[in-house]
């Protein structure tokens, strides 16, 4: 061939080849999330795949590769908890995974949405950690923290997903120490607090009233209760209940919390010493709180013995009707009780003139300065919050969750979604939403700065029960003496002698 | 044992004509195999757990270490155990011996003698109470129940709060009432194969009904009652459902072995020790069935 | 059988009075409880009394509000058939051979496995249960749960199928096998034909033990499309453990019925015995 047609056909071969080459080359993407031009074409950013999907109302660059997460939570819609579960489903799974796509990234949110008794769920927790499984994220109680730590089913965020990547978040900022305490073990985070709550007591200002009493009472000592509770019970009629003290086992940890645990405290101890790791024995403490307990239940006799003896909630409801109804005048509970049995518009026993006729007041210690740290009154406070399963695969993607989950703005639709307010984990949506609410401003405003956790121990739990009997065994009428020393025995059994004290 | 049966022998060992070797190794290693898996070994490994200081969670959850017969002293020390001991023998004793087998026979007796439209309503009434799922029938007796506004309190103009002041005759009451339907069943049938010429001779002979049960019908159907006895005294021993009614209390009331046991498990999830006591328990259950079956060996 | 007493003339008048009194009161006392069943559901601010205020069909839409309420009551369905499949096909030909085959031992063997039984359908089991079904990878799953239930059910419905065959004289079966049947088409041919009401009561029996059980499905399964209802039941009662008594009441009154008509339809076809096959 000549010289110049060979260079010809060269150049014509190259350029055809050029051509050709560039027509089916895929185009070039330079980053995740960049728009694009075409749906569903393909393209590789380095060693990431990505195809052209829509998001909202734009074309971006996505990354193939679904990220899956799995949130686990006792709710379940139309039942348990169904707040969250709407709010899981109905505002956290869309917005999170519209954000993502916009950013080209792909996730799928997975709910396992529960409707069981809080213990069968932590069980069933229980053995999915101790498996390896579980979901990614996971709703815990915070008073569990302890014994889950120990067993190495969780471990603390930083531990999981990298300290320096926690601490970057600033919503940290945001949220105040002491309610960083519900989800703190051993001086580390396990996981973000989903809020609190506090214990205070509730009475009805119309009955104060009618018996003489006054509207803004706020008692200074345990005398301060019971002679008011005496004068109720002599100048209303003998159908209303002039206090409700949670007591016996079939309340659980409500006789713990909103009971006996309030009460050790004002005597000035706590049921656990973490310094000594002693539990409270036959203390004086303890037999203070118990003739407390025996005042109310047999000597003054202000209050109903037989709801403290029903099985399971049914006492605790019955409490609840009858303060809705007017039919008890003090009663001492959690923030729960303004929020949600008494609610006028969603509780199960509606008060209509809860916002009017309700008063507050804290839970003094026995005397001026008798409670633990010489506090003046006391309180205690629970609460939950998020773990994330130490053997997530999708650390990345499950930390984006979390963080979103307590931002202000996801917080902020929590609440609007059940249309109630609560003490939040985040302090800006306190400002805001607490001051529409006089219950939860008092309680956050008084109660939570004297508050108490309950002890980070697995025993907890077990110990908690034998007070609760023993709380029990006093209603039934038997004595302080003989209850404490029983009470005593079967906690040595339990703990060993050596972690006891008695004085 | 299928290794007696010599394969392809016309007769085996024991003169058993009919199952060759290889079809009884078929048609029982399907039930071998579950049993195996699902029974045996989960029941040795509870078994085991009982000598161990398990927990599902805190620091036993991982470390868990054989403490041999401590769990078992434990319980021996234990008030609570022993409460619940009693209060399941008052509960076996009081429902199923005095109560199901009783009932359950003189339903079987009583409506032998009527008519089957009557029969079979009547069976269908007790056996319904039999059928209703636990978390359903707890709630009904529930309603029943209750102080103000249930219907037993209706019926007799009372206040009274059965399951606080009178809670494990209140329970059972409740077991005599979901387990009756299978006494009745198996009376049925048992009094259904007594040779009608039986009866017959002693009616003749001018036996009054009290005589001819006696003399005829109980013997007649004796080891009947034995299976009965055996089967309800067991699942009455080992019966949960109460708790959805009391859950054990009040206080620990009607606290029953296997709600001690659920209690120790999933409330403090204290495996170790609830191994220990359903151990205890087999033993027990062991002890009953002796008694039980070797009483019936004594009569014959 | 003709019942030896019908119409016997014998019968004093205080017999009878005393036999209709006595099954009088026996039946009000058997149905009294379940009477709010059958209100509540209906009643639209149903309390714990026995009435019915305010009919309507309106706690029924509540609770299908929750998005697995019926689902749950098909899963409840899958379970329970499947358990009784299980213990048929299972436990008919093994009783059959404990029936036929005499060894040593045989009886306590079975005593035994009755027994443990009783250890393993017990909460100090969950730890192993779970294990076990980690290990051999049948956590949630519907097989799963099945061959735990029926693990847990097949001695007693051994035991009880055994006496079935028991009472059947091997007559037919031995003139079978001088004709060369195999042992399988006896069991298929001849045995079960005749011992068809003793199996479909087991199987009742069976389904119902399963329709009802809670513990293994809460231990096995966590999908929630997977939940039977004995599970679901829960989710209608609040966080404090108050029992919403409208979706409660209306949940339970689905959660009965099925088990109920199985029963009508079992006894009608068959006759409902434990023993022997006689229809009555």
């Amino acid at each position: 061939m000549k010289q110049r047609t060979r260079r010809s056909l060269a150049i014509g071969l190259a350029l055809a080849l050029a051509i050709g080459v560039t027509s089916v080359a895929p185009a070039s993407a330079n980053s995740v999330g960049a728009a694009c031009a075409k749906a569903d074409q393909k393209a590789k950013v380095g060693k990431v795949k990505v195809i052209c999907k829509q998001a909202g109302s734009k074309l971006v660059w996505t990354d193939t590769r679904v990220r899956t997460v799995e949130v686990s939570a006792n709710a379940i819609a139309g039942g348990k908890n169904a707040q969250t579960a709407s709010w899981i489903n109905n505002f956290v799974i869309p917005k999170f995974t519209l954000a993502n796509a916009q950013k080209g990234i792909q996730v799928k949110v997975n709910f396992t949405p529960k409707g069981i008794d809080d213990n069968a769920f932590k069980t069933q927790i229980a053995l999915d950690l101790s498996a390896k499984r579980g979901a990614d994220i996971i709703n815990l109680d915070g008073f569990w923290i302890a014994e889950f730590a120990d067993a190495n089913y969780i471990k603390p965020l930083g531990k999981v997903l990298g300290a320096k990547k926690v601490k970057a978040w600033d919503g940290w900022s945001q949220m105040p120490k002491s309610i960083q305490g519900v989800m703190t073990y051993d001086g580390k985070l396990y996981g973000t607090p989903s809020g609190t709550d506090g214990r205070i007591i509730y009475f009805n200002k119309q009955l104060f009233a009618d018996a003489g009493l006054p509207t803004n009472w706020q008692p200074k000592s345990w005398a301060e209760i019971l002679t008011a509770a005496q004068t109720l019970k002599t100048k209303l009629p003998a159908d209303v209940v002039p206090f409700q003290l949670n007591a016996g086992t079939g309340m659980g940890e409500a006789t713990a919390m909103q009971g006996f645990l309030n009460f050790l405290a004002g005597a000035g101890s706590l049921i656990y010493d973490t310094k000594t790791k002693k539990w409270q024995g036959n203390t004086k403490a303890v037999r203070d709180m118990l003739t407390f307990y025996d005042e109310v239940y047999n000597v003054k006799k202000v209050g109903n013995s037989e709801w403290q003896q029903l099985a399971g909630e049914a006492g605790r409801n019955l409490s609840f009707e009858a303060f809705s109804k007017g039919k008890l005048a003090m009663i001492i509970e959690g923030d729960y009780l303004w929020r949600g049995p008494i609610n006028p518009a969603t509780g199960n026993y509606k008060m209509q003139d809860r916002n009017t006729n309700v008063g507050f007041a804290r839970i003094p210690s026995q005397t001026a300065g008798a409670g633990v740290n010489q506090q003046n009154f006391v309180s205690y406070s629970g609460g939950g919050g998020y773990v994330v399963n130490p053997n997530t695969k999708e650390k990345a993607t499950t930390w984006d969750l979390l963080q979103f989950m307590n931002s202000e703005e996801a917080i902020l639709a929590f609440m609007s979604i059940g249309n109630t307010v609560r003490i939040t984990q985040r302090a800006d949506v306190n400002a805001v939403t607490l001051t529409a609410d006089p219950c939860l401003k008092f309680v956050f405003d008084r109660a939570i700065p004297v508050t108490f956790f309950r002890p980070p121990s697995s025993d907890y739990n077990a110990v908690s029960t034998l007070l609760q009997k023993a709380t029990a065994d006093i209603v039934q009428g038997k004595t302080v003496a003989e209850t404490a020393a029983a009470y005593e025995t079967a906690l040595k059994a339990l703990v060993g002698a050596g972690n006891v004290t008695s004085n | 044992m299928a290794t007696e049966i010599k394969a392809g022998s016309r007769t085996d060992k024991s003169g058993n004509a009919v199952l060759r070797g290889g079809a009884a190794s078929i048609f029982l290693s399907p039930a071998t195999i579950i049993i195996v898996i699902f029974l045996v070994i989960p029941a040795f490994w509870t078994i085991y757990l009982g000598i161990t200081n398990y927990r599902l969670t805190g620091f036993s959850a991982v470390d868990q270490e054989i403490v041999g017969l401590d769990n078992f002293k434990r319980a021996l020390d234990d008030p609570a155990f022993f409460n619940s001991l009693k209060v399941t023998f008052l509960f076996t004793l009081g429902s199923a011996i005095f109560g199901q087998a009783v009932l359950g026979f003189f339903l079987a007796w009583i409506l032998f003698g009527l008519s089957k439209r009557v029969r079979n309503t009547v069976e269908i009434i007790v056996i319904a109470a039999w059928m209703v799922p636990s978390s359903v029938v707890s709630f009904l007796w529930i309603a029943f129940l209750n102080g103000d506004s249930g219907t037993l309190n209706a019926i007799l103009g009372s206040q009274t709060r059965w399951l606080i002041d009178y809670p494990l005759e209140s329970i059972i009451v409740f077991n005599i009432w979901r387990g009756t339907a299978f006494s009745m069943l198996l009376f049925s049938a048992a009094v259904a194969s007594i040779p009608k010429s039986h009866l017959e001779v002693a009616r003749v002979a001018g036996a009054t009904r009290g005589q001819q049960l006696r003399t005829v019908v109980l013997p007649a159907i004796k080891p009947y009652i034995l299976t009965d006895i055996l089967l309800i005294t067991l699942w009455t021993f080992n019966d949960f459902g109460p708790y959805l009614l009391t859950a054990g209390g009040p206080g620990q009331e009607t606290e029953l072995l296997a709600v001690f046991i659920y209690n120790n498990a999933l409330r403090f999830l204290d495996f170790g020790y609830a191994s220990a006591i359903a151990a205890i328990m087999l033993l027990i259950n062991l002890i009953l069935s002796l008694i039980v079956i070797s009483s019936g060996r004594k009569r014959s | 059988m003709r019942n030896p007493f019908a119409g016997d003339l014998e019968k004093s008048s205080t017999e009878r009075i005393t036999s209709a009194l006595f099954v009088v009161i026996v039946s009000l006392f058997f149905l009294l409880p379940i009477a709010w069943l059958f209100l509540a559901p209906f009643d639209g601010q149903p309390t714990y009394q026995l009435k019915l205020s305010d009919p309507g069909l309106g706690n029924f839409r509540e609770m299908a509000e929750n998005p697995y309420a019926y689902r749950s009551l098909l899963n409840s369905a899958i379970f329970s058939v499947g358990t009784g499949i299980v213990i048929i096909l299972i436990g008919a030909p093994a009783a059959y051979v404990l029936s036929r085959v005499k060894f040593k031992g045989r009886d306590v063997f079975l005593y035994f496995l009755l027994l443990f039984s009783s250890v393993v359908s017990g909460s100090a089991a969950m730890v192993p249960l779970f294990l076990l079904a980690l290990r051999f990878n049948i956590l949630d799953t519907y097989h799963g749960v099945i061959f735990i239930i029926a693990g847990g059910l097949l001695p007693a419905a051994i035991f009880i199928l055994k006496d079935f065959t028991d009472s059947l004289p091997k007559s037919y079966e031995e003139s079978a096998k001088i004709f060369g049947a195999s042992s399988y088409r006896i069991l298929r041919d001849i045995v079960t034909p005749v011992i068809r009401p003793g199996l479909a009561v087991i199987f009742v029996w069976a389904f119902v033990q399963s329709w009802g059980n809670f513990l293994i499905p809460f231990l096995i399964i966590r999908d929630v499309a997977k939940q039977p209802a004995a599970v679901m039941m829960y989710s209608f009662y609040t966080e404090a453990g108050q029992a919403v008594i409208r979706t409660v009441a209306a949940f339970g009154l689905l959660y009965t019925i099925p088990v109920l008509l199985m029963y009508f339809y079992v006894n009608r076809k068959y006759g409902f015995r434990f023993y022997g096959g006689i229809k009555g």
